[in-house]
């Protein structure tokens, strides 16, 4: 059960930010959650929003570079050592996370958290054995 | 001093006349020896014998880069490659680089002009050079150092770089002239001072600069800062590498030593001659060269020319500075760089495209730098900073290793590049010559 990420590529540049925000804002998209890589020169903005395919429409009519990425949304138990325990599962299947970001609301009484795996499909099947629980893209829509 | 006082003050008429000469006897040369040129004079229904004085020389078709580019590496070579004896090249306008050779007598030749370069400039034998010209590949060096050795001149090899180790070698030798890029003089005494180093106490006479293109307000700058002369040197690896053009210590245009290299001032669009004094594009013949002579080669230099005797005794005409280009060419540190080249860089790479600008800008005091500025699109564009950090140094490594010169790449958004007309300018120049 994998979801769609947006990345987007931006220059730092003052109001770059902005800019992308208040793309989504006009055409009525909700950002669920987000996180920013930095570079110097660069940096990489990633989202997940209720209308990813939207959009990656609307920000590519704004020059913007935006690409679809396959992310894995997590319910980690919300309490001392509950991400441990699941970075301890996938660190004993051999599971390299690329990065990962919390969600700004919950599904549950869980802490929702984006996984990005080098192979989301290998990583799905995994923590579905271990019975963690993963976020559809219809309940993260209906966030 | 005048190192050639024949061929340098030879009266007008003469000239013309040894001129004359000398292209009569290049044309059947070139037309049995050479294949490319063979066919180029066929193709514009010129026979040898065609070529009856210097005036004639205008009925000859251009050779521009692209007949360099077009018979890389040896197709426009008049010997067979046993005779020659050296191998230089600089930039080419793409993936390969301008391959030039010299025989035996082209060394001859190039000690002879550059013996002259550096006579004009008002060396006298015995006078301690220091060569911060890089040597190798690029002709800067090497060129420099054939001249001085002719003259019999005492020479620090020093090359390009390893500033501290220079400003050393200078305090200890005491050298009269130093023989460097503009914008290196200034570098230097730049580090001199932050070494506590006073660089107008030293020993210096005079400067033997060039390999890119300075201003009056440069000359006045490092003339006041290392209390020297400063001349400006011209030259093209085309045609032999430095040592086609120098300013005597008058500083009123360079000395072309137009017995050998034959110029002619043209309209770029038109190639018809433009009048004397008026600015046009520099093209030389080569008159004397054996390994690749040049007919009429298209330096896309635009300069102005004087025919005037000048006050140091020399008939030789004078060429103005460089006052630009009549291609996108820029030089970055006495290296020449053509957008093309980073053009052809990013179409090798896969998923770039080829919106780029080259910002070239310099610091006071400080080296040229060069930013390429590369659009990122949705191809090329990964969500994880390592792959675009990855791609980033990759475009870097492959420009370096095309341009031979450091440059920063910076990954930028789409559509940023300023696009003029439709077409992206390729080129922001902000340099302070």
């Amino acid at each position: 059960m994998k979801i769609k990420q947006i990345s987007i590529f931006l220059q730092n540049k003052k109001g770059r930010l902005y800019d992308v925000c208040a793309v989504l804002g006009k055409n009525n998209i909700n950002i669920r959650a987000l996180n920013v890589a930095e570079t110097e020169a660069f940096g990489v903005l990633r989202i997940v929003v209720n209308k990813p395919d939207e959009a990656v429409k609307a920000l590519g009519e704004a020059n913007f570079v935006a690409n679809i990425t396959d992310v894995v949304a997590v319910e980690v138990p919300d309490r001392p050592g509950g991400l441990a325990e699941i970075l301890k599962v996938l660190a004993d299947e051999d599971v390299n996370v690329e990065y990962m970001y919390g969600f700004v609301e919950k599904a549950t009484d869980e802490a929702l958290m984006v996984f990005r795996f080098d192979n989301p499909d290998k990583a799905t099947e995994i923590l579905k054995k271990h019975n963690i629980k993963i976020a559809s893209e219809k309940e993260i829509k209906e966030l | 001093m005048i190192w050639n006082e024949k061929f340098e003050c030879m009266p007008a008429g003469e000239l013309k006349q040894l001129q004359g000469e000398r292209l009569k006897k290049l044309l059947p040369y070139i037309y049995n020896n050479c294949k490319a040129y063979k066919d180029k004079l066929d193709k514009a229904g010129i026979k040898p014998d065609a070529i009856r004085s210097i005036d004639d020389i205008k009925k000859l078709p251009f050779t521009t880069k692209v007949d360099m580019r077009d018979n890389y590496p040896y197709g426009l070579f008049c010997t067979d490659q046993k005779n020659v004896v050296e191998i230089h090249v600089s930039s080419g306008t793409t993936g390969n680089p301008t391959l030039v050779g010299y025989t035996r007598d082209d060394i001859k030749l190039w000690s002879e002009v550059m013996a002259r370069s550096i006579a004009c400039a008002g060396a006298e034998p015995s006078d301690t050079i220091q060569i911060a010209y890089g040597y190798g590949l690029f002709t800067g060096g090497l060129g420099f150092h054939y001249g001085a050795l002719e003259m019999g001149l005492r020479i620090i090899p020093v090359s390009a770089g390893q500033t501290s180790r220079q400003l050393k070698i200078m305090q200890d030798f005491a050298p009269k002239i130093l023989g460097c890029t503009p914008s290196y003089a200034l570098y230097m005494a730049e580090e001199a001072r932050e070494m506590g180093i006073d660089p107008k106490k030293g020993n210096w006479k005079i400067g033997i600069f060039g390999a890119e293109p300075w201003s009056e307000q440069m000359r006045t700058e490092i003339e006041q800062t290392w209390n020297m002369l400063a001349t400006d040197v011209y030259g093209l690896s085309e045609i032999i590498g430095p040592g086609v053009a120098q300013e005597c210590p008058n500083k009123i245009g360079l000395h072309i030593y137009s017995d050998v290299f034959y110029p002619e001032i043209i309209n770029p669009n038109t190639g018809e001659p433009v009048k004397e004094g008026e600015d046009g594009e520099l093209v030389i013949t080569t008159l004397t060269k054996q390994a690749i002579p040049f007919i009429r080669y298209r330096t896309r230099d635009i300069v102005s020319i004087n025919h005037e005797k000048c006050k140091c005794g020399r008939t030789s005409p004078r060429i103005s500075k460089i006052r630009g280009r009549t291609d996108d060419m820029i030089i970055v540190r006495g290296i020449n760089v053509f957008p093309s080249q980073i053009e052809h860089v990013l179409l090798g790479i896969e998923g770039t495209e080829p919106y780029y600008q080259i910002v070239v800008d310099r610091q006071k005091h400080q080296l040229d730098e060069v930013e390429v500025l590369v659009e990122v699109n949705s191809k090329m564009f990964s969500d994880e900073v390592k792959q675009l950090e990855h791609l980033r140094a990759k475009i870097k490594k492959e420009i370096e290793s095309v341009l031979s010169i450091g440059v920063k790449v910076t990954l930028v958004e789409p559509k940023t590049i300023e696009r003029s007309m439709g077409k992206a300018k390729r080129v922001i120049d902000k340099r302070q010559m």
